[in-house]
């Protein structure tokens, strides 16, 4: 499968980046001509995978957060999230709904939203090494 | 922007929530309920998300925080008048929006 277009964003681990993140993915997305809920579940998958590089990758220190985003010919998106942090020693039990070691203001249910929102999700992760979550979601199903 | 305008009623607090809702904006919204429920001790606590545009699982854990808050002071949380895609993400947690 060949991408007809690609993008690619490095940032700082930064709350404030969420939005920027999420919107930029959107603005990219906009060429596939997406519903308006599909453009919500992208901005909402989106912003989960990188509030877990701020909140849990990078607990305490700033580290860079990659996105690369890539756009095939029937109109599926696929984003890869990716930082350099503490990485997960449990993938699947992080995936849990309701698990999380982010305090009692977190859900626990980052993951539970990634799944719902895309068609595809996969997380690969090493402990002190970091963390890569690839979803994909077809776009322009109108 | 994340905003949100605290407005009561009796033993009624009600919070209009705007803007978007996330891990970066959720922090400011709890400061400013929780400042406003320790004050008020509300039997209701009306969570208001009709001009809310953007919400991911921080507005999930915005309303089971002031849930655990509330309801242990013996009051009740209700959310109310989310939008459609507010309405899906409220979905995954099980959460119900009133009209």
């Amino acid at each position: 499968m060949k991408a007809v277009n690609t993008m690619r964003l490095v940032f700082p681990s930064r709350s404030v980046n969420e939005g920027f993140a999420r919107s930029a993915v959107a603005a990219f997305a906009a060429q596939a001509d997406p519903a308006m809920d599909e453009l919500a579940d992208l901005k909402t998958a989106v912003s989960e995978a990188v509030t877990n590089c701020i909140v849990h990758a990078y607990a305490d220190r700033i580290g860079t957060v990659t996105l690369y985003a890539a756009l095939y010919e029937e109109g599926t998106l696929r984003v890869t999230v990716t930082d350099k942090g503490c990485g997960m020693p449990d993938v699947a039990k992080a995936m849990e709904p309701l698990y999380t070691t982010g305090g009692p203001e977190r859900a626990g249910l980052g993951f539970a939203v990634m799944t719902s929102f895309t068609d595809s999700l996969k997380v690969r992760s090493a402990p002190g090494r970091g963390t890569s979550v690839v979803m994909e979601k077809r776009l322009g199903r109108r | 922007m994340t905003q949100v305008t605290l407005r009561q009623e009796g033993k009624t607090l009600t919070a209009l929530l705007s803007g978007e809702i996330d891990h970066h904006g959720a922090a400011r919204l709890r400061e400013e309920i929780d400042g406003r429920v320790a004050a008020a001790s509300p039997a209701i606590l009306v969570l208001d998300f009709s001009a809310v545009t953007f919400m991911d699982s921080a507005g999930i854990g915005l309303i089971l925080g002031r849930h655990k808050l509330v309801s242990a002071m013996g009051g009740v949380v209700v959310v109310q008048k989310a939008p459609k895609d507010i309405r899906r993400t409220l979905s995954v947690a099980g959460i119900e929006s009133k009209e």
